[in-house]
Order: structure tokens, then sequence, then C-alpha cells
């Protein structure tokens, strides 16, 4: 029965690479406009990585205009996501940084990591 | 056309449509079923088509039982389900598929729910519980007072209390159907469906339309 199950579920979504906790990403999604589809970029900070096969997901927090934060949680397997960038690196010691909440300014900048 | 299916529930997961979007769903493994027996006014009373599900070995079933589907030379099967139909456009021995249903119909499940044995009336009937606080003691969880005092000097019928839960015949309605397998029989609906993993189901055409 849990073949069964496996079956059916989404194949692995081959555009998105290896992410980390506090990697600055770029994603872009495709979005539907009546019949007509456009990429919508999506640019900030993976706070959480959320493991789980078929619900993977990962959750991308960015700070708009007037300061205000957004976040947004992509499923890993969705066939909407396009593509992921990984444009910068950065040294974290959480898995989930939630405490990036809290900041503004300059305490919500990282440092970047170097291979 | 008879729209009603036996099947087996696989479990839950989370699929995509074409358009991208996650659903939650769960799996059954529905059919193949074969018609067993065409009901009719004339001779049962009423109409209606038996479908059978699950091939298993003779020696699983009463002779009672095979000789009713070696007469028409259907394999032996294990779960034996009556859908009523006006007119049923089939003949015995018919193989009824997951064909019959196609994406973005909605359909009526129903099953057997899981069993809770004897529960409290917090489980049962959502009692809200008392104060974990305040000098409660050993009460978290009991149903308070019965009824008022001298007048009406007993419980009312039917009130709520603690007792068996669940195994009980369970209809979940209008459930999408998100995909449908025909390779594999499998079905996906949108949402819970009663039961536990392994559990018989029945899939008809909704009532609600």
């Amino acid at each position: 029965m849990a073949d069964l199950l496996k079956a059916v579920e989404a194949r692995k979504n081959e555009k998105i690479p290896e992410l980390q906790p506090g990697d600055t990403v770029n994603v872009h999604t495709k979005i539907k406009e009546g019949d007509r589809e456009r990429i919508q970029e999506f640019k900030g900070t993976v706070i959480r990585l959320r493991k789980g096969g078929n619900e993977a997901s990962f959750t991308v927090r960015r700070v708009a205009s007037n300061g205000i934060g957004v976040e947004r949680t992509f499923l890993l397997r969705s066939p909407r996501v396009d593509k992921v960038v990984v444009e910068r690196h950065n040294k974290v010691r959480r898995a989930q940084l939630y405490f990036m909440r809290g900041r503004t300014g300059k305490s919500a900048r990282l440092k970047q990591k170097f291979e | 056309m008879l729209k009603g299916l036996i099947g087996k529930k696989i479990g839950m997961t989370q699929i995509f449509d074409d358009q991208g979007v996650a659903y939650p769903v769960t799996l059954i493994e529905a059919g193949p079923c074969y018609v067993t027996q065409i009901r009719k006014p004339e001779k049962e009373g009423y109409s209606a088509v038996q479908l059978g599900f699950g091939e298993v070995h003779p020696k699983r079933l009463s002779n009672g039982e095979l000789g009713h589907l070696n007469a028409n030379k259907i394999p032996p099967m294990r779960f034996l389900r009556e859908f009523r139909i006006k007119t049923p456009e089939l003949n015995i021995g018919d193989k009824v598929t997951v064909d019959v249903f196609a994406v973005g119909e909605r359909v009526d499940v129903l099953g057997v729910s899981k069993g809770k044995g004897f529960a409290g009336v917090v489980k049962r009937h959502h009692f809200h519980g008392m104060n974990a606080t305040h000098g409660t003691s050993d009460r978290n969880r009991a149903p308070g007072s019965n009824s008022s005092g001298t007048t009406p000097g007993r419980v009312y019928r039917g009130s709520r209390r603690a007792g068996h839960m669940g195994m009980d015949r369970v209809t979940s309605q209008n459930l999408k159907v998100v995909m449908v397998d025909a390779e594999r029989n499998l079905i996906a609906l949108h949402g819970a469906v009663p039961g536990g993993k392994g559990s018989l189901v029945v899939l008809k055409e909704t009532r609600k339309q």
C-alpha cells in the first residue's frame, strides 16, 4: 500500500537546488493570469526548511517597503516553482531563523559564508 | 450508467493537479468490480445492482457464496455490495472499473469509522471538561451533573454520556475526484474518508447536486 502512495506523489522539482537556512535566494514562480503565464520573483532569506518528502517546504522572508516583513512558503515539489537561484550562502548557527522576525535594518544582516 | 464502486482505502497524501495546486487527497484502490447480480422489481421488489470486489481463494468463501458467483462464472469475491439504480444497463459478469468516475466529479464515500472504544464525554461529545486548577481535583474530564433535583427526578432520555465511540457507518459527502489512474485502479479524492488504512469503502455518485 505504501508503494501505491509513493507512486502518485510528485517527482522532485529538479530546478530547486539544495538549500540551507540563511541562504539568500531568488524564487521564480509561475503565475497564471487568465490564459497568460508570467514569472514572479521573490527574493529573500531562507528562514526555514521543512523536510518530509512529498510535503517538504521552505520559507523565504523578505522585508518589503516600509519595513514590513513578508514570508512566503513554497512546496519543494511544486511544479509552480520555475527555478530557485541561490545568490549567496550566509553564516547561521540555527536551523530555524525565527529570530530574524524581530530584527530590522543593520541587525537583520547576515554574514556571508565563503566556501 | 452505474456510478458506484467498492474499494480499499490506501491512505492520505498530497498531489498537484495540472494547474499546480496542491490537494490533500485520500487514495483509494477501487475496483475492478464484477456485476454479480441484477435485482429486478419483478423478483426482488426493487431494482439494484450487486457488485463484488476483492478476489480471494475459493476456500475463504462458504459454499453458498461460491455457488452464487460460480453460477455466472465470476471469480470468488470477498465483498458484495448493492447499489440502487433505476435502469441498470449492465449484465451479470460485467467489469466495473475506476473509469466510471472522471476528474472533477463529486462522490459520496461510505466507510466504517475508526473504533475509539469506550470513550468519555470530552472525546465523544466535545464537552469542555472542567478547570485544570482552582481547586479541581480528579474531575477534569468528568461529565458534570446529570439533571436538576426533585423535578424531574430522573435523567432525560438521550442525554449525552460516555460510551462506545467509532466503528460507525459514516458517509463523507460531496468529495471531489482529483485523479483517476485506470492502470493501477486508483482514485484520489479531495479530503478525508472514514476508516483506517486498508478498510473497505464504497463510492457512490453524490446526492448533493
